[in-house]
């Protein structure tokens, strides 16, 4: 149920994310949610993004591109939301690597991506303690 | 006014010089061609016979060694007397392949420590001065070298090896050190710390420093000079003929004086072996004349530089020899330290990387600084920050075991790397090292 993130290696330049991000508005990609990680040398971009498939065949001719498996998680936009699903996971001793976070098109709801050592546990902890996760094609819905 | 350890043979006329070296060379030809199997194949291979060289003159007659020679013949092969008979080696760093072990009997030690006294007696050294040797000790030459020499004038050697620049700055001030051997980036360092911990340059009871195992400026010299409050001398040498002293700077610093009664210099054309003329540019190779251990014949160095025989005002008159201004390879020294492209290549290939790499070396408050940028392939790459600098703290780690000093490792995306038609520039070297 897990869903795909992309997942780029960047030099840190000036002028190198622009670049990426240029190729994919070309191509009539929507960058749903994004987050980026950088060091003195590199960066690693990770996009949630309109089509894969596409985005990632554009982006490999001049980097690297790898999918992810994340795990995006719906939950409601008020105080307490995020905190309600780390626990779930802490409880089970889960370690989460990074996330990041979007708002959905409908302003109650915001979703949460997770990047976690074991995707599938993950997720079947979150539906064992009520808590949804989305799926590709329901991500898609949302784009 | 000049002193002299040994005045004698330092200040000896040319004729007298070209006598001993007629006489040594003769010997230790026949030596080396009963002792060494390896050089006596080159010879033979070239036809020459130890009674074909009669004099100083006939030594172009005899084969060259290399550095490729020093690892066919590693470790034993260009031993040049019994192992009961040697007492020490000493050894640069590197790869097996590229390691050279040099053998020392103890006559090869006196000589070595005199020349290195010679050096030091030259920069105004007495028995009453108190020597700071800060080169490594152990296997480099640099810190025994000093050491003996400094033993040999009769100074109080403060053997600190190294390192640890507040314990140095320390026994410095509290001994009043007159006399500092060390790298110059590193006498540059310690004027650069004293001065940041508020010492003026006449708070410090040195007056000379020497200085060698890496190449530097007449800039970097005035700066020394000045944030020391010292004359600062250059001093020459490498492991293959025995360590520093091979060359000497006197107090007009314009040169370095070869001890040529132990090591008998030429300058050839890298490309065609050919020697050159007196005030040429180019490769300079030694022989030892009188080593017993390791007694190496026309050994190229790689470095090239000038030789001249204008008399000298300190009025010794052993020929001069120019700093190096370049190789004829790629060898780079960086904090003292002989390093190869190759080296680094070694370890990338053996951690799973694509020979895809530039390496770049800079100065930066006169230290020495090595990084490595080397490109990551698909399968290696991770999308957690951790993993990729997980993988530089590796590869730092097989660097510096393999090279002996740190580089600082850079993953970066395939194809990131500059390439001129279609090549990768291997190497950018920064520093501004020859004037």
């Amino acid at each position: 149920m897990a869903i795909t993130q992309l997942s780029v290696f960047l030099e840190n330049k000036p002028g190198k994310l622009a670049e990426t991000v240029k190729r994919i508005s070309e191509a009539g990609v929507n960058i749903r949610a994004m987050s980026l990680a950088d060091t003195k040398d590199f960066g690693i971009l990770r996009l949630i993004v309109s089509d894969v498939a596409a985005t990632k065949a554009l982006l490999t001719e001049q980097a690297i591109v790898t999918e992810t498996e994340v795990v995006a998680v719906r939950m409601d936009d008020q105080a307490g939301a995020l905190y309600r699903i780390l626990k779930v996971l802490d409880g089970a001793q889960i370690n989460v690597e990074y996330l990041y976070a979007f708002t959905g098109t409908k302003s109650d709801s915001a979703y949460v991506v997770l990047r976690v050592d074991n995707a599938d546990a993950a997720e079947k902890l979150l539906a064992e303690s009520g808590v949804a996760t989305l799926s590709d094609s329901e991500l898609k819905a949302l784009l | 006014m000049s002193n002299y350890y040994q005045k004698e043979i330092e200040t000896a006329s040319r004729d007298e010089i070209i006598r001993i070296q007629n006489e040594k060379l003769v010997k230790q030809v026949k030596r080396v061609y009963e002792n060494v199997p390896y050089y006596r194949d080159l010879m033979d291979k070239k036809g020459v016979k130890p009674e074909d060289i009669k004099s100083i003159d006939d030594i172009k007659l005899l084969p060259f060694l290399s550095k490729a020679d020093l690892r066919d013949a590693y470790p034993y092969g260009l031993l040049g007397t019994d192992i009961k008979n040697c007492v020490r080696i000493q050894s640069t760093s590197g790869t097996t392949g590229r390691r050279v072990v040099a053998f020392y009997t103890q006559h090869d030690i006196d000589l070595w420590e005199e020349c290195c006294a010679r050096a030091i007696v030259a920069a105004g050294g007495t028995n009453e001065d108190v020597c700071q040797v800060c080169y490594g000790y152990g296997l480099f030459t640099g810190g025994p070298g000093l050491n003996g020499g400094s033993h040999k004038v009769g100074c109080l050697t403060l053997p600190m090896s190294s390192g640890n620049t507040d314990r140095q700055i320390q026994f410095m001030m509290d001994l009043g050190a007159t006399i500092l051997c060390c790298t110059p980036s590193y006498a540059a360092y310690i004027g650069e710390t004293l001065k940041e911990k508020g010492y003026k340059p006449e708070d410090n009871k040195l007056k000379a420093g020497i200085f060698g195992a890496e190449p530097w400026t007449e800039e970097m010299r005035r700066s020394i000079q000045e944030s020391l409050g010292i004359k600062a001398y250059d001093i020459y040498g490498l492991t293959e003929t025995s360590g520093p002293g091979v060359a000497f700077e006197c107090e007009e610093q314009t040169g370095m004086h070869i001890n040529e009664d132990h090591f008998y210099a030429e300058i050839i054309d890298p490309d065609t072996g050919e020697v050159l003329p007196e005030g040429s540019k180019g490769e300079l190779v030694f022989t030892s004349l009188d080593k017993e251990g390791f007694p190496l014949l026309r050994y190229r160095t790689r470095d090239i530089c000038v030789l001249s025989r204008k008399p000298c005002s300190c009025g010794r008159t052993h020929v001069k020899m120019s700093k190096p201004m370049g190789r004829s390879d790629d060898m780079m020294i960086i904090r003292g330290v002989n390093v190869f492209p190759s080296q680094i290549e070694t370890v990338l290939l053996k951690e799973g990387y694509e020979p895809n790499y530039q390496i770049v070396v800079d100065r930066e408050r006169n230290n020495d600084t090595l990084d490595v940028y080397v490109e990551l392939s698909p399968d290696q790459f991770s999308d957690k920050i951790a993993d990729i600098q997980n993988r530089e703290k590796s590869l730092e780690s097989a660097m510096r075991a393999m090279l002996g000093i740190g580089a600082k490792m850079h993953l970066v995306p395939p194809k990131s790397i500059a390439r001129s038609e279609g090549k990768a520039v291997r190497v950018i070297d920064k520093r501004k090292l020859h004037d």
